[in-house]
């Protein structure tokens, strides 16, 4: 009985955290564009105008390319379906997440670009221009993503001598010191710019635009309409509430639920949500002053994420 | 030495400011050469049918001092043919192919006679600028009647672009040849909004046609308003008050700070730096509210009219500079981005042997290190000895982004010059008198020199009006910015030319 218990609180666990992502995910969305516009002296749309939009979209009628195969229709699922996977098994609101001895930093990372990859095969199976050109470029990216993350994690794994979520974030708990010591710090810069890129902000990819031949991520998503493009606009946005959710817990852990209980676990819920939030404002700050980079630039500022992930990890071995 | 050649010289020697010469086929020829030698450029060529003739005259014009050779040739209606100059102009060749598609005149030694204005699917040899035209035949809707340069080779692939695109833009379609991410080929189709705006005019009377000259392309109402007015003052003999002409270039000026701000503001947004846009389009708005005030109408519609000028007020030297201190702010901020920097930095080179060689004009000229500028080559007002046309030497985007700060400031130092002159802000012309005869006028809009040439029957009535807008020139150039341009670097260098569909297309 005891276990039953124990297994139906993991599973409301998961639920929750899933919840709140999707939730949170549109409301980030809208958070930022709302400082933004309000930094631009616009009055810009009320914060829940993404989740209307998901709504709007849910009871549109669903179009697709007369020569795509299931391809097409699969991507939109299989990106929901990685970061509900993820989202379930992660250290966002407590230390104990369902899973927690599987939930190992590479995993979770890979699961993820799992997302990145299905969305290029759906983009390319429209067989138009621009999927191709959006993939490519996607996968360009991603490509030059993929070293600093692997470097990053790496460092960080090494200083905490595992590489379990839970348990990384748990270090950092137990002694503040390893988050200041500078393996995580780099490690942590690297991760924000692989974050950035593969979840298409600026100074990597206009977010905004309506210039159809600059596009990297709307590219892909250009043939995609009504519950579809719903489900992509929840992927991402969900991707990106997780991405900031592991970072700012990996950073400023405080909060998070560390023993049982429904209280400490609302505080984590809570605190997670606020964390977030707050990231997120400090990056829509950001994106106001820069501009987009040239797409050839591009690798210039993915290599000096990798170099802070490697000086990371050089500092973890040393420090050792 | 032929009779023509003579005339040329003797009219080049004395600088006549304006003549006509009646030419036939070789004299065309010859004497086309010897105004482009001499400096002169092909502004225009207008074709009319008359019954059993259709008459093509060439506007040759040359400043300062201002002067306008037009050269004519009367072609028989059965067989309209005349020796191509295509070789001693490139604009000559596109105006060719425009009178081939809408008149039938048939360009002797053409090399590239291929459709321009009128796209594959329209019917072969209907040409509406006849005046025995009649009705439109059916269209041929076949699929590929829509065909293009065939370009081939390991790797390469093919982005069709337009005429709908994403954001709320002019139609125009666009063809990339790409190998990897950098532009192999380009070529734009225009003419998607050709709506036949030259043919509207004929036999409207002259309110009606100010009015539908304002409206040619909608961001130049003073531009295409003011050279129309002075071809028809021209044609007519009206006099125009020194005033008048102050408030019309004050009108000019107004125009072109409004629709540079914009800009500035786009190829900021362009590069994802949306809060220089914001910044930009506040001030627009400001810009477009003060010419509410000084002409009633924020696009400044109806200030001009035939033989004067009526304004509401005018802009005070204070507000102006606080428009300078402004701009400056927003300047500032887009040149302290080292980003925003780099991407206008050597994107979408057009060379000055380029530019010179398509004629392109304002501008896009101007950035490429040409200084042709109508306010200097064909002034109707005195300028202060302070004014310089802006001009850059380098011709990316960075070059056409610092013209345009640059014109700002030099238009707002004008304005400056012109709002201290004193004068009635009213300033009636006579009533206007019909009769036979043509005109020309050229008035340097924001983009460039507006060219426009109105011609009235025996009877007074309006039988032609031909309009080229700067943009005509400049299309040419813009695949030639892009070659070794990336893809995603298209929408800025286009946005750096921002060439209008609406006066071209026509």
């Amino acid at each position: 009985m005891n276990q039953f218990a124990h297994f139906m609180t993991q599973v409301l666990v998961a639920v929750v955290q899933v919840f709140a992502v999707a939730v949170g995910g549109p409301l980030l969305l809208g958070l930022m564009r709302k400082v933004r516009s309000r930094l631009e002296g616009r009055v810009g749309a009320p914060i829940h105008q993404p989740l209307l939009d998901v709504r709007k979209l849910f009871a549109k009628q669903r179009m697709r390319p007369r020569e795509s195969s299931w391809v097409f229709g699969a991507a939109p699922v299989v990106l929901v379906a990685t970061v509900v996977a993820v989202a379930a098994v992660s250290p966002l609101a407590t230390t104990h997440p369902p899973l927690g001895q599987s939930s190992d930093f590479f995993a979770v990372v890979f699961v993820l670009l799992l997302g990145s990859v299905v969305l290029a095969l759906g983009a390319l199976d429209t067989g138009t221009a621009f999927g191709g050109m959006g993939s490519s470029r996607s996968m360009t990216i991603g490509a030059l993503c993929e070293p600093a993350l692997l470097v990053a994690i790496l460092a960080m794994a090494i200083s905490a001598r595992t590489s379990n979520l839970p348990a990384l974030v748990r270090v950092g708990l137990a002694h503040p010191a390893v988050i200041a010591s500078p393996a995580r710090i780099l490690a942590l810069s690297s991760f924000l710019v692989v974050i950035l890129a593969e979840s298409g902000r600026l100074p990597v990819d206009n977010p905004s635009t309506h210039l159809e031949l600059t596009m990297i991520h709307e590219a892909m998503v250009l043939e995609y309409s009504g519950a579809d493009l719903g489900l992509i606009i929840v992927g991402e946005s969900m991707r990106l509430v997780f991405l900031l959710g592991l970072l700012v817990n990996l950073l400023v852990p405080w909060g998070v639920a560390e023993r049982p209980g429904v209280l400490f676990f609302c505080v984590g819920l809570f605190a997670l949500l606020a964390k977030v939030a707050v990231a997120g404002v400090m990056i829509a700050i950001f994106e106001v002053f820069t501009a987009k980079m040239r797409l050839f630039r591009l690798p210039e500022l993915l290599a000096g994420g990798f170099v802070l992930a490697l000086l990371g990890a050089v500092t973890a071995v040393v420090a050792r | 030495m032929t009779a023509h050649a003579f005339n040329v010289q003797r009219l080049l020697s004395e600088r006549t400011p304006r003549a006509v010469l009646d030419c036939d086929g070789n004299e065309l020829t010859q004497v086309a050469a010897l105004l482009l030698e001499a400096g002169f450029r092909l502004a225009l060529v207008c074709a009319r049918h008359d019954g059993a003739v259709i008459e093509v005259v060439y506007l040759f014009v040359d400043g300062p001092p201002d002067q306008r050779i037009e050269l004519r040739v009367l072609l028989d209606t059965r067989q309209p043919r005349l020796p191509s100059i295509a070789h001693l102009s490139y604009a000559a060749s596109r105006f060719e192919r425009e009178m081939h598609d809408l008149f039938g005149v048939e360009p002797i030694g053409h090399p590239q006679l291929r459709r321009l204005v009128l796209h594959q699917h329209w019917p072969l040899g209907w040409h509406p600028m006849r005046h025995d035209a009649g009705p439109q035949p059916p269209m041929n809707p076949e699929a590929d009647s829509f065909p293009f340069a065939q370009v081939e080779g390991e790797g390469l692939y093919e982005i069709p672009v337009g005429p709908v695109h994403a954001g709320v833009i002019e139609p125009g379609h666009f063809r990339f040849w790409v190998l990897g991410e950098t532009i192999v080929r380009m070529k734009a189709r225009l003419w998607f909004v050709h709506k036949g705006i030259e043919r509207l005019f004929e036999g409207q009377d002259l309110t009606f046609a100010l009015n539908l000259a304002e409206k040619i392309s909608g961001d130049s109402a003073v531009g295409h308003g003011l050279a129309f007015a002075q071809a028809v003052e021209e044609a007519l003999d009206i006099e125009v008050a020194q005033r008048a002409r102050e408030l019309r270039a004050v009108l000019l000026e107004l125009e072109r700070v409004y629709n540079h701000v914009a800009d500035v503001g786009a190829l900021c947004n362009d590069v994802g730096f949306g809060f220089a846009n914001a910044r930009a389009l506040t001030l627009r708005e400001r810009l477009l509210t003060l010419n509410e005030s000084v002409t009633g109408h924020r696009l400044l519609r109806s200030g001009v009219h035939y033989g004067g000028a009526t304004l509401r007020s005018l802009p005070t030297k204070e507000e102006l500079e606080d428009i300078g201190a402004q701009f400056h702010e927003l300047i500032d901020l887009a040149r302290s981005n080292s980003i925003v920097m780099d991407r206008f930095t050597g994107t979408g080179v057009l060379s000055i042997d380029q530019a010179r060689d398509l004629g392109v004009l304002g501008v896009v000229a101007r950035a490429s290190g040409l200084d042709d500028d109508a306010r200097v080559a064909h002034s109707f007002i005195e300028m202060p000895a302070s004014f310089r046309s802006v001009s850059r030497q380098d011709g990316d985007v960075l070059a056409r982004f610092e013209v345009r700060c640059d014109e700002v400031d030099a238009s707002l130092r004008l304005l400056t010059d012109l709002v201290a002159r004193e004068g009635p802000l009213d300033v009636q012309g006579d009533a206007v008198e019909l009769r036979e005869g043509h005109g020309t006028g050229i008035a340097e809009g924001w983009r460039g020199a507006i060219v426009h040439r109105v011609d009235f029957g025996p009877d007074g009535a309006l039988r032609r009006v031909k309009i080229v807008d700067p943009s005509f020139f400049a299309w040419p150039a813009l695949p030639l910015a892009l070659s070794d341009t990336i893809v995603p670097d298209f929408p800025l260098v286009n946005k750096s030319f921002n060439l209008s569909y609406a006066g071209n297309d026509l």
